[in-house]
């Protein structure tokens, strides 16, 4: 019986489609704005993450993400290293400021400085050149996402910025994670990052940590803060500060939030609407199966597997779709390094569920409603 | 659904009878009103005959003929077909019953639009738990034993009326029912045509062990009869192997 369920269904390839097409859409909807939305909230990380060495990030106490930070005067730095459990401990500076470009375009940048010796809060790799070029006088190294803001379609390398009236020359491409607002970062050494970032005093941003334990970096801050008084927080606390922050600070959860749940919704209308119209134009073959002798249960098992094959096609296309979507822009910076958490196919995947639990159930009832007598009128 | 009545005052049914109705009323809920369309049928039909139930439109054989094949509880009344008391059987006995029993021929057919004759023909076979390919091949000898065998690839669209008629006969047959119904089968058939499908239902579906019912008033077939029920008002007001001079 489910073989004819299955061929009454595909029979019809207007509504087959239709069903097919509807699953698909609410499952291209759900799953690919979640992966945005998660995406676009690691973003606020990206600061974080971008430093995959430091176990623990010290700032000052009102300090709340790598880009909204206080700064504390330089002899953090020793009172940190004090610590007992501290390994190393190096000074990080993040600033903005602005660049002029030698065609004359003002672009907003962030600066950040890192250790003149060890050159720690770095990304890990390079597109381009190495990070050794920042001991050459002026050196910067710009991010892959700046390259392509800055100087589309053309090798920034060697070229001349004037940075808060500074000179500063692009002698390398860091591979990093994109910011929320996809800023174009320039790193720099610490020494010379304190020439492009204006104020004489208290311009240290961060102190990065690395513990002689890296599994007890929680007890590790946790002693930083008693003894500084300063703010220490964890590799993961402090990546999670940042999505935080963008979730207290933007409108971002509730607009995804609205287009999942109009995907969900759209989905439900769509689904429910054909699947109806394809029982009611069936109902009369229905009505004559359960006169000759199939029973209720068999013809809900029918409906369910009309529903399961509609449910099967239409989230592997919308899958597909996500997954085409992201490679299709996985070179655009926007998108870079954009994955799909593997939480996310499962979530439409029990949004697909439930659309057609709830519109089978409503195609279902009149069909179980249908009275056998019916096929002699 | 009012089921089980007590019928003990009701003489009992002939052990030889192949559908035996006693005392079966039925009543449709019209608004407020209730309106009894059938009022305590007594009927016994044979195996080996071919039986008619005629009467005027709205005469009650539709009620009748659906009572009697189990899709339509009686308000009252008792019905045994084959010795089995079927409105005593919990839903799905019922549904299962029908399924070993009876062979359905629609006045519309009710063909699956998307499969082709035979597994249409097929049905009752896939339905009882038979492997498809068995099932199709039981169909085709039964649509070749109709004459259209040639067609049993062909999806119902594809096939004349007459044609999709004959499916809708061998999908009634296939599982060797032992009561067949058929509602009008030649309404809406010329004379000719019509005579044509009653013969073919006379030569496939009459045989020793199995009751056929066949209602109708189509006056030109009438002669084809083995015997004919005459229903006037929800009561059988004749009974016997001519139709009766006044109709
Ligand atoms: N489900 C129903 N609800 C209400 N009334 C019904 C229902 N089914 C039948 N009736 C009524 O019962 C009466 C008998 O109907 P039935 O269909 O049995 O007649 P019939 O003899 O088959 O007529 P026809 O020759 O027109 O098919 C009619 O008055 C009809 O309106
Ligand atoms: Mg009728």
């Amino acid at each position: 019986m489910i073989w004819i369920a299955i061929r009454m269904l595909t029979g019809d390839p207007q509504k087959f489609f239709g069903l097919v097409f509807g699953i698909a859409f609410s499952t291209l909807l759900i799953t690919q704005q979640l992966t945005i939305f998660v995406n676009l909230l690691e973003r606020g990380a990206s600061g974080v993450y971008n430093v995959s060495s430091a176990d623990v990030w010290v700032m000052d106490p009102v300090s709340r993400t790598t880009d909204v930070a206080y700064a504390m005067p330089s002899t953090a730095l020793d009172k940190v290293r004090g610590v007992p459990g501290v390994e190393w401990a190096v000074p990080h500076i993040r600033a903005q400021a602005s660049v002029r470009t030698k065609d004359g375009d003002l672009e907003g940048v962030a600066v950040i400085g890192v250790d003149d010796a060890t050159l720690i809060g770095l990304p890990k790799n390079m597109v381009e050149g190495s990070i050794d070029v920042l001991s050459q006088p002026d050196s910067v190294i710009i991010d892959d996402v700046g390259t392509t803001r800055m100087f589309p379609g053309q090798s920034p390398i060697g070229e001349r910025l004037e940075l808060n009236d500074q000179r500063a020359v692009i002698r390398g491409i860091a591979d990093a994670v994109p910011s929320f607002t996809s800023t174009v970062v320039l790193y720099t050494k610490y020494s010379q990052a304190l020439n492009y970032v204006p104020g004489t005093r208290n311009r240290l941003s961060f102190v990065l940590v690395g513990a002689e334990n890296p599994a007890e970096a929680k007890a590790l801050s946790e002693k930083i803060e008693e003894e500084t008084g300063l703010k220490a927080q964890t590799r993961e606390e402090f990546a999670r500060d940042g999505v935080q922050f963008i979730i207290d600070n933007t409108g971002i959860p509730l607009n995804f939030g609205i287009t999942v749940a109009l995907g969900f919704i759209v989905g439900v209308a769509i689904v429910g609407l054909t699947f109806s119209l394809f029982i009611r134009d069936n109902i009369k073959q229905f009505g004559a199966l359960k006169a000759i002798g199939v029973t209720n249960g068999k013809i809900r098992r029918m409906v369910a597997a009309q529903a399961g094959l509609v449910g099967l096609i239409g989230y592997g296309l919308g899958v597909l779709g996500t997954v085409g979507f992201i490679q299709a822009f996985s070179s655009n910076p926007t998108f870079k390094g954009f994955y799909i958490p593997w939480q996310i196919p499962l979530i439409s995947a029990a949004a697909v569920t439930i659309i057609l639990a709830l519109t089978g159930w409503l195609a279902l009832r009149s069909v179980l409603k249908t009275e056998p007598a019916s096929v002699f009128r | 659904m009012g089921k089980k009545m007590d019928t003990s005052a009701i003489g009992g049914c002939n052990p030889e009878a192949a559908i035996c109705t006693r005392a079966v009323t039925r009543d449709f809920q019209a608004g407020q009103q209730t309106i009894t369309v059938l009022h305590g049928i007594d009927l016994d039909v044979k195996a080996g005959e071919l039986t008619f139930l005629v009467g005027e439109s709205g005469s009650g054989k539709t009620t009748l003929i659906s009572i009697m094949c189990g899709i339509l509880w009686p308000t009252q009344g008792e019905v045994k077909v084959f010795g089995t008391d079927i409105y005593d059987l919990s839903d799905d006995e019922l549904v299962e019953f029908r399924l070993n029993n009876i062979g359905f021929i629609f006045q519309q057919y009710n063909l699956i639009p998307s499969i082709d004759a035979a597994s249409n023909a097929a049905v009752p076979l896939i339905a009882q738990g038979m492997e498809r390919h068995e099932a199709r091949e039981k169909a085709v000898a039964m649509l070749e034993k109709l004459n259209i065998g040639d067609q049993a690839d062909k999806l119902p669209n594809q096939l004349s009326g007459g044609q999709q008629q004959r499916v809708a006969i061998a999908r009634a047959l296939v599982h060797e029912p032992r009561l067949v119904v058929c509602d009008e089968p030649t309404a809406a058939l010329d004379a000719a045509s019509g005579r044509r499908v009653m013969d073919l239902l006379r030569e496939v579906a009459v045989a020793e062990d199995r009751a056929c019912i066949i209602v109708t008033h189509d006056n030109r077939i009438f002669d084809m009869a083995d015997r004919i029920l005459v229903l006037e008002d929800g009561k059988v007001t004749h009974d016997g192997d001519h139709m009766p001079e006044d109709h």
